[in-house]
């Protein structure tokens, strides 16, 4: 059997093949501009002043020394923010909104995590600049922090803001609380649920913070001109977003500040956040240069993304015949230092994968003394999904019912309401686990001693959101794309591939480009698995808006009326008469002569959702003497909808898994008492190797979206969302123990093991 | 600010001399005084390979070498790769196999792919995986990048 299959329903031209990406010979060689890589003229070198303090007021703030020092520039602190001249009569409703932003970039009265910007130098060099930030004096008065959930949930707990008050299924609490916010999903009666149900398993799970990773660190180059124009150069999913985000907290016009997206060096979620563009574009503003700032690798770790630690409880019943009758869930989950964690799309994820008739979900967003957390990959999704997965693991096994039996019996489908509400139109979570089911993998026994298996199923919502693509037609036939969709893991190949089938042209004849904030309309983040969905979407639009305007040009060209052109497979021609008949490129050489070139452009916002699922095998050995977990062999599959490049599906796919492995195994935020991060290096907190791992397996599900031209679902976040619970679960199998708590490094499994 | 220092090297066969301080490391010097940005920074302290190059023969993170220690040494780099025939049959093979998404690490595992390549030729897939465990990628989870190296085997016996 093969290692990577596609279960392919339907065949196009382009669509579906696996073409050269546009932008690859620029990466292959070098020449790709990554944020880090702009140059500019009198570009000066910044450094950011961070807190090593995990929780403290800030007293008093000297930073004269730093200005004093040859080869400064500009030096910046929270004064320099306008928020800091800005009172509640001011802002009103928005007062705490822009607070939090703002005190989030650089911190003003207090520092909430370790890594908290406090304030940044412009100079020469970057050398130049960290001796000044150096010569930076700050008093701080320490306070305790709250580094977990549990223990910031406490009644008698270090408070990190003493204005924020719980939400409570809606209503404001009397007393502050690190409580951000009570959601709660419910559907049927769940005391009647529990009642039907034949074995009730009621378990406890807690997952560590980790960090998406990317190899890029952040970075951002900005230059406030002397007119206002504040121009940035970025690594960024989002470059929208960023504009916006800086023009909310510098209280810019947003259409006076202009983002360009650099190539990207990795996001997962992780670069959508502004943490360094406000900072740059302010020392800019003081020294009246270009500014670009470096975050180093500890500075990543510190003070950026990381995921949610949380703290979780299932309760699960089922009929002996295994139908779930009922499902009551708490999440608890780290927002970081201020309020915002994915509790809510955890919530959403839980039990998206089944057909649950009693449900009920509390969750809990619980501010903490650690970086705000930042989307990573299906966020909240991982974790949910290993404590639901884990325990219908553990109840597969008490009624002896095969895991992906049980799964069948229950498998949400078309039809199937979700607790939050929204009713599921045709989706292929059943075609997956008949994949998995048929897959050479699963019928393989496992050959050895302190082996498992686990098997797991994951969800995510892929939605669409707004896109923009312009498409021009050159004389010699080919067009131009412009989009504003980041290109992080080859969507300009999927983007491109998706106007050449609407066009009828080949792929080799759309060449894509990707665009500041001034030059295509507005875009939403590269993520959220909605890049090939939406901005396919756009460039199909894009791509129709072209055939009318050529159809329109031949018909003028023909003397005809309109409704007698028809275009097909790249050519014109005329409905009753046979001589009268143009390619694409024909007709693209007259143009000009004929009224002038054509622009096809679309600006969509797709409703509805793709819907993805995923369902993972994997073998594991566990060495019985140090507790280390061997991952022997690893299939991954999943409904792509259509596959537009499967390469990068696959990409994608295994990508994911291997980032779920290093979640599942190894990687965790570890802090000190005083909640300093300890491992803040790629050395100590450690990622997956080559030398970790086996090839990842793939089988490409192909059951059409219906919400789609091509049938696209979009693919990048399902593939994170099963390895957590596969993994913990084939661990379980193996030493005969329940993992309910991750990272399962070699100490957590030996303790596991007893 | 400390004096500079005057350093005679040979980077990608070509004769360069240039000025740097003696606290700059290689990587700072191609990337911000040679203006050579193809090898990239990802951590700085010699854990990801993204800085990747060849120095006398053998691999190094030039984050962890100092620029002046290039004096009299011979350097290559990503840039290097190429030739003006065209690419090199492990980029070309990166490129058919899929085998990079964002790309930042990929100047670096091309170094490294290539400078195993070239003194093992049938290198499996054991050996390709331990070779290259100093690079970290994050978005492909490696597989694509063992068999874009396995084809570059064959692609170079061709």
């Amino acid at each position: 059997m093969t290692s990577n299959i596609v279960l392919s329903e339907v065949e196009y031209n382009v669509v579906g093949k696996r073409h050269i990406r546009p932008d690859g010979v620029d990466k292959v060689t070098g020449r790709a501009q990554y944020g880090a890589d702009v140059q500019l003229t009198g570009l000066l070198q910044g450094r950011v002043l961070r807190s090593p303090h995990a929780h403290a007021r800030v007293i008093s703030i000297d930073t004269s020394a730093a200005e004093a020092h040859p080869g400064v520039f500009a030096v910046v602190t929270a004064a320099d923010l306008p928020f800091a001249s800005l009172t509640r009569d001011d802002l009103g409703g928005d007062y705490q909104r822009l607070k939090f932003a703002s005190n989030h970039v650089m911190a003003s009265d207090k520092v909430l995590f370790k890594g908290h910007p406090v304030a940044a130098v412009a100079a020469e060099s970057q050398h130049v600049a960290e001796e000044a930030i150096n010569l930076i004096k700050v008093d701080y008065e320490v306070i305790p922090p709250s580094m977990t959930v549990r223990q910031a949930m406490e009644p008698d707990a270090s408070l990190l803001h003493d204005d924020l008050f719980t939400s409570e299924l809606g209503q404001l609490s009397d007393k502050p609380s690190n409580v951000a916010s009570h959601m709660a999903f419910e559907a049927g009666d769940i005391d009647e649920g529990i009642k039907q149900a034949d074995v009730v398993l009621e378990r406890e799970f807690e997952t560590a913070s980790v960090h998406q990773g990317y190899i890029e660190p952040h970075n951002s180059t900005a230059f406030w001109n002397t007119d206002g124009q504040l121009n940035i150069w970025t690594s960024t999913q989002g470059p929208f977003v960023v504009r916006t985000n800086v023009a909310d907290i510098l209280r810019h016009p947003v259409s006076r500040v202009k983002v360009t997206p650099m190539e990207i060096g990795g996001g997962f979620g992780g670069k959508i956040t502004a943490y360094l563009e406000p900072i740059a574009a302010l020392l800019s503003k003081k020294s009246a240069r270009p500014v670009k700032l470096l975050m180093s690798r500890t500075e990543v770790f510190e003070a950026s993304g990381p995921a949610p630690g949380t703290w979780m409880k299932v309760k699960l019943g089922a009929t002996s015949e295994g139908k779930i009758t009922a499902a009551d869930i708490f999440l608890a989950f780290e927002a970081g230092a201020y309020p915002g964690s994915p509790v809510m799309q955890g919530a959403a994820c839980a039990l998206a994968c089944y057909d649950v008739p009693n449900a009920r979900i509390n969750g809990y967003d619980v501010v903490v003394n650690k970086p705000k957390t930042a989307a990573y990959r299906a966020p909240g999704s991982p974790q949910a999904a290993f404590a639901v997965e884990s325990v219908i693991d553990e109840i597969c096994e008490q009624l002896g019912v095969d895991p992906v039996e049980f799964r069948l019996r229950n498998a949400s489908r078309e039809g199937v309401r979700r607790v939050e509400g929204p009713v599921f139109r045709r989706i292929g979570l059943v075609e997956c686990l008949e994949a998995a089911r048929n897959h050479d993998h699963y019928k393989m026994p496992l050959n050895g001693p302190n082996q498992g298996r686990g098997i797991a199923a994951g969800f995510w919502f892929n939605r669409g959101f707004q896109s923009a693509v312009n498409i021009s037609v050159n004389p010699d036939g080919t067009v131009n794309l412009i989009e504003g969709s980041v290109d992080i893991g080859g969507s300009r190949a999927s983007i491109a591939q998706q106007a050449a089938e609407t066009l009828g042209i080949a792929y080799e004849d759309v060449k894509p480009t990707v665009v500041d904030t001034d030059s295509i309309g507005y875009t939403m983040v590269t993520g959220g698995s909605r890049t090939t969905f939406a901005t396919g979407w756009a460039a199909i639009e894009a791509a129709e808006d072209v055939k009318m305007q050529m159809v329109e040009r031949a018909a003028k060209i023909w003397d005809t009326p309109v409704e007698d052109v028809e275009y097909a497979d790249g050519a014109l021609s005329h409905k009753s008469d046979p001589e009268l008949r143009m390619t694409f490129r024909e007709l693209a050489r007259q143009l000009l002569g004929t009224g002038g070139g054509i622009t096809g452009a679309s600006n969509v916002d797709p409703t509805g959702e793709g819907n993805g699922f995923g369902v993972h095998l994997v073998d594991v050995e566990v060495d019985p003497d140090t507790g280390k977990v061997t991952i022997l062999r690893y299939t991954a599959v999943q409904d792509a909808g259509k596959a537009i490049h499967p390469s990068y599906v696959e990409g994608q796919m295994q990508g994911g898994v291997v980032q779920g492995i290093g979640w599942a195994l190894n990687e965790e935020y570890f802090f000190n008492d005083q909640g300093q991060m300890m491992n803040s290096s790629f050395l100590d907190y450690r990622m997956p190797t080559a030398l970790d791992l086996p090839m990842i397996d793939t089988v490409i599900v192909e059951v059409a979206n219906p919400g789609h031209p091509y049938g696209v679902r979009g693919v990048g976040e399902v593939p994170i969302v099963p390895p957590l619970p596969a993994i913990g679960c084939a661990i379980s199998h193996a030493i005969g123990n329940r993992i309910n708590r991750l990272p399962a490094n070699p100490g957590a499994v030996l303790e596991a093991m007893g | 600010m400390p004096g500079l220092v005057h350093v005679s090297t040979t980077i990608n066969g070509n004769p360069t001399d240039f000025l740097c301080e003696p606290r700059q490391s290689l990587l700072e010097v191609l990337r911000d005084v040679l203006g050579m940005t193809g090898t990239k920074e990802g951590c700085n302290d010699g854990n990801c390979g993204a800085c990747t190059v060849m120095f006398d023969g053998r691999i190094v993170t030039s984050c962890l070498v100092l620029g002046v220690e290039a004096q009299g040494k011979e350097i290559s780099t990503i840039e290097g790769v190429a030739s003006p025939e065209g690419l090199h049959p492990v980029q070309q093979a990166f490129l058919e196999n899929a085998a990079l998404q964002c790309g930042i690490c990929t100047p670096g595992f091309i170094v490294a792919a290539k400078a195993l390549l070239d003194r093992e030729p049938d290198a499996d897939e054991g050996r390709i995986r331990h070779w290259l465990a100093g690079n970290l990628c994050r978005c492909t989870g490696y597989d694509k990048i063992v068999r874009a190296v396995l084809d570059a085997e064959d692609k170079m016996k061709a």
